[in-house]
């Protein structure tokens, strides 16, 4: 199936949850990574239970500093 | 307040602008923005509103500069290695523009001393450097009742949104709460390319500057974001969030609290 990530096509397996996409998709710090579908912030706690949809529109955020990760300046 | 003959001169590239005039020129002179860090975002942004002539700015940092912040926070020079980063910005937004009032805080701003700064000022642009002072800013704009730019810069990348807060999407909507320490990536993966620090910071002087003149569509319930490997803006559109524990419907963030920061020492080649 086919959603948008970050405003980019990408063809996924069905039935993955938002967990498993982190996974797939390569996220490496998937605990500084909120996830919007369709406009809507989704609740980290309901990761595991929320399958991805053909046509879902996805969005990573990321926790950005200053030019660190965390206070490596 | 009426503009002297030399700050008509001054700002005339502004005033001839429509949108601004000798009437908007006033209320940037009357306006005050705080800038919480003079690091990379802070150092540009601070630097074109004193320019602008944004007449009061308010700095607020509690380092010195150091040999490694001169890749990218560019109000620094060699020479002030070692002077307090307000010291040495504002001798730079003072050489540029000495019309502008400098209230110089060498300090980290902390859930004790927040509320009593902010009360000063109409515009916050937060240019700090860790996720607990990023939260800190934000919940305290919160309770101040104080519109502000949120930033953030990583290697290639950086992003930016604008909150309104009552009004607009806040940066607890997005990020709940800081990631957790063990979470948090080593230095090694840290690093960001100087440049960026300008792109993003003076992004956020330009969301104080209109929200001042109260022109144009603030960045409001949108999240720019910017890469410059692909040389790409996008805007994502976002939502309140009815579960922010800021704002939300049932907010179980009521008072001003300091986050705990995690600890990452480049210098100490950890972790």
């Amino acid at each position: 199936m086919k959603v948008a990530i970050n405003g980019e096509d990408v063809e996924l397996a069905d039935g993955l949850t938002v967990t498993a996409l982190l996974v797939v998709q390569k996220v490496k710090w998937a605990d500084m990574v909120s996830v919007e579908i369709n406009g809507e912030i989704l609740n980290r706690a309901t990761f595991d239970a929320t399958v991805v949809k053909p046509g879902d529109k996805i969005e990573f955020l990321y926790f950005m500093g200053g030019g660190a990760v965390a206070s490596c300046l | 307040m009426s503009l002297t003959e030399s700050q008509i001169e001054r700002y005339s590239r502004h005033i001839i602008l429509s949108d601004v005039g000798g009437k908007g020129q006033e209320k940037l002179l009357a306006g005050k923005v705080l800038l919480v860090g003079a690091g990379g975002l802070g150092c540009p942004s601070g630097l074109y509103l004193a320019a602008a002539g944004v007449g009061t700015i308010g700095l607020m940092d509690g380092d010195v500069v150091d040999l490694s912040n001169l890749q990218r926070q560019i109000a620094h020079t060699t020479a002030d290695i070692g002077t307090p980063k307000v010291e040495s910005a504002a001798a730079k937004f003072r050489a540029i523009n000495p019309d502008v009032n400098l209230r110089l805080y060498r300090d980290r701003l902390t859930a004790d001393n927040a509320l009593s700064i902010l009360r000063d000022y109409d515009f916050v642009i937060d240019g700090t450097d860790n996720f607990a002072a990023k939260f800190l800013v934000a919940d305290a704009c919160h309770f101040a009742g104080k519109p502000y730019s949120h930033a953030g810069i990583l290697r290639f990348e950086g992003q930016a949104i604008t909150v309104v807060p009552g009004q607009s999407v806040c940066y607890r909507c997005l990020f709940i709460k800081p990631p957790p320490q063990n979470a948090v990536p080593s230095c090694s993966q840290a690093g960001v390319l100087g440049v960026l620090a300008g792109v993003i910071g003076t992004l956020q002087a330009t969301e104080a500057l209109k929200y001042l003149l109260g022109v144009g569509d603030l960045l409001t319930n949108r999240l720019l974001t910017y890469d410059a490997k692909k040389m790409n803006f996008r805007t994502i559109n976002l939502k309140r969030n009815p579960q922010c524990p800021l704002c939300g419907a049932h907010p179980t963030i009521t008072a001003l609290r300091d986050e705990e920061q995690p600890v990452c020492d480049l210098k100490a080649g950890r972790p």
